[in-house]
């Protein structure tokens, strides 16, 4: 089982004006992830960029491992180029991925933005009752609304929000949480945050499970040189101390994060 | 034909010229899942201080052309630690183990080393050169007399292990330095540590690190390496460990054609994490091709104009 490990680009699909499906076929025996976890994916073969870029895997199948990006830099709009057939080196699964729920925990999983790769490859794999926020900036951005929707089938409530209200609630899904704080809460059993997203809303996040004492875990970003524990160039501060996003993260207890 | 592929840094017998670059290679175990430590010439591992530190605030690295700035801030589980859950994974294989030390006294250089080489390690990397911490570091690197007295009160102490002093590239001479640590009976020189660098937001307008200013590592400064390896190789007969940018086999061979005995890979091991076992590897192929039998026929083998 190889944790550094060549792949084919085996399709790249534009999704919206800046948000792409990348599906990597790896060419050798690799490590199975789990949800949460994810890849240092080289994008250029050239020192300009120089180091891999870190991406949270989708989905798992047979055929590959299926990767949502957008474009924000020198290394995502090479990605955009990558054609079918092409070669490239990935490291991977790395990190510790979402813990799971205890049987009597209902999930409450949050994704903004791109957020939503990471909580997605959670929420395939529940098994039970469970809530989704998804919001975006606008109708375009819910790139995934289709396929989070199915879930419905599984008994998984799905609300989203798009900032322009283009699409579902208008707000953000910190305006829907708090919505469903104010409305629906106490009935829901033992509720278990899991949320992926930019940083304000993390931090946003954090303060509300801080005030209405509510558990849960927040997958975090941080730049990121080698992904897998040597460089120390990922830390996040933490109540127990520094730790390596890439390592004893992404994703942390949600009240063990110093803001 | 085999090949003679080890070399000698003073009386450490390395069975390859591969090294690993302090603060890129944890402290070792990060890369057991991808490399065979047992392949390489030895692993250098992260600057150790008698107390534990957290280092800096984040963002602690970015990417800059053909390189990355980093302002860890020497963040380290201190020597106890060290000695106790991390040099016995270390142990268990065979290649030799270096620790890079910093502190921010004559002192504490010298407790530090002298726990050390108690302990049985093999080799001790004066850190005289780190540019994120404001005490010790390069203020020892940049100042002769207080470099000299530094590496004269660690070799003397020190009875086993051998003393490589890491030469900052901030100083006005890298000959004149190399001189000095020599004289100060430095057993090895290593060189270079990263070049103090910066790099800004223009949308935000806020620097790119936390730490305001940085390292520069990586492709973007081997130039200047190999040139600093070069002056530092001809102007003292103690081994010289070249360091900065090598990524691959033909960058190695600069360093060695241009004098260093080893090599440290730093950054690269982040492009690619086994880089260093493809490097002895390719250095291996390297002499077959060219009908070279050992190794040490490449050394400082510079033809100049
Ligand atoms: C664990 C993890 C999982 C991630 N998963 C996904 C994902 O599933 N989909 C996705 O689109 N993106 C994801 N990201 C973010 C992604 O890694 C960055 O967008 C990417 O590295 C940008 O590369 P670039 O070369 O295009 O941009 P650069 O040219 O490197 O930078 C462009 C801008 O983005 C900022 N930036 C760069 N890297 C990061 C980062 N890691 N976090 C925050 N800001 C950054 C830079 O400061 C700069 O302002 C993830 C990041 C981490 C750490
Ligand atoms: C993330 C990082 C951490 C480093 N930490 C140390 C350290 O603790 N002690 C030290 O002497 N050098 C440290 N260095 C410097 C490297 O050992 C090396 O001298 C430098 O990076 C140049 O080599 P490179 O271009 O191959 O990376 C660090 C470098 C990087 C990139
Ligand atoms: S990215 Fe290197 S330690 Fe996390």
């Amino acid at each position: 089982m190889n944790s550094y490990f060549r792949a084919k680009v085996l399709s790249n699909t534009p999704l919206n004006a800046n948000t792409f499906l990348l599906i990597l076929q790896p060419v050798e025996q690799v490590r199975e992830p789990v949800p949460g976890q994810f890849y240092m994916i080289e994008t250029g073969s050239s020192y300009d960029p120089l180091l891999k870029r870190p991406f949270s895997y989708l989905r798992r199948t047979p055929e590959g491992i299926q990767f949502l990006y957008s474009i924000r830099g020198k290394g995502t709009r090479l990605m955009r180029d990558f054609q079918p057939g092409k070669n490239v080196q990935a490291i991977g699964p790395l990190g510790n991925g979402y813990p799971k729920a205890g049987t009597r925990n209902t999930p409450v999983l949050i994704a903004g933005g791109t957020g939503v790769a990471s909580i997605f490859s959670l929420a395939a794999q529940l098994p039970s009752k469970a809530y989704i926020l998804y919001g975006a900036r606008c109708n375009e951005d819910l790139i995934l609304l289709n396929e989070v929707k199915e879930l419905e089938h599984r008994d998984i409530v799905c609300i989203d929000c798009t900032d322009d209200g283009s699409c579902g609630m208008k707000g953000t899904v910190i305006d829907a949480l708090n919505e469903l704080i104010a409305t629906d809460f106490s009935r829901i059993p033992s509720p278990l945050l899991y949320a992926c997203g930019p940083r304000p809303m993390l931090e946003s996040l954090s303060q509300i499970a801080r005030e209405k004492e509510l558990k849960g875990y927040v997958s975090l970003e941080e730049h990121m040189a080698c992904g897998f524990g040597a460089c120390l160039g990922c830390t996040v501060s933490t109540v127990k101390g520094n730790k390596r996003v890439c390592k004893e993260g992404p994703v942390f207890p949600i009240r063990e994060i110093v803001w | 034909m085999v090949r003679e592929l080890s070399v000698a840094l003073g009386k450490l017998k390395l069975k390859n010229p591969v090294m690993t670059a302090s603060g890129t290679f944890g402290y070792g175990e990060e890369y057991a899942q991808f490399v065979d430590l047992n392949a390489l010439g030895a692993v250098v591992v992260k600057g150790i201080s008698l107390k534990p530190m957290e280092g800096n605030p984040s963002p602690r690295i970015c990417e800059t052309s053909c390189g990355m700035l980093n302002a860890i801030g020497l963040q380290n589980i201190g020597v106890k630690k060290f000695l106790k859950e991390k040099l016995p994974y270390l142990r268990q294989f065979d290649t030799k183990i270096v620790v890079n030390v910093f502190g921010s006294t004559v002192q504490e250089y010298l407790r530090l080393s002298k726990m050390l080489d108690d302990a049985g390690v093999d080799g001790i990397e004066l850190n005289v050169s780190c540019p994120n911490v404001k005490k010790g570091g390069i203020a020892f690197g940049t100042d002769r007399k207080v470099l000299a007295r530094l590496v004269s009160t660690v070799k003397k102490a020190v009875k086993n292990a051998v003393v490589i002093t890491k030469l900052s590239p901030n100083v006005p001479s890298i000959p004149e330095f190399s001189r000095t640590v020599e004289e100060a009976g430095s057993d090895v020189i290593s060189l270079i540590n990263t070049l103090p660098g910066m790099a800004i937001d223009i949308e935000t307008r806020k620097p790119k690190l936390a730490n305001v200013t940085g390292g520069l590592s990586g492709p973007a400064i081997k130039p200047v390496a190999v040139r600093m390896v070069w002056e530092a190789a001809r102007s003292v007969a103690v081994p010289v460990i070249g360091i900065g940018g090598i990524v691959k086999t033909e960058d190695a061979i600069e360093f060695m054609l241009a004098g260093a005995s080893a090599i440290q890979v730093g950054t690269g091991n982040f492009i690619n994490p086994r880089a260093t076992v493809e490097i002895a590897q390719g250095i291996a192929t390297y002499l077959e091709k060219n009908g070279i039998n050992d190794i040490k026929d490449l050394i400082g083998k510079l033809h100049v104009f």
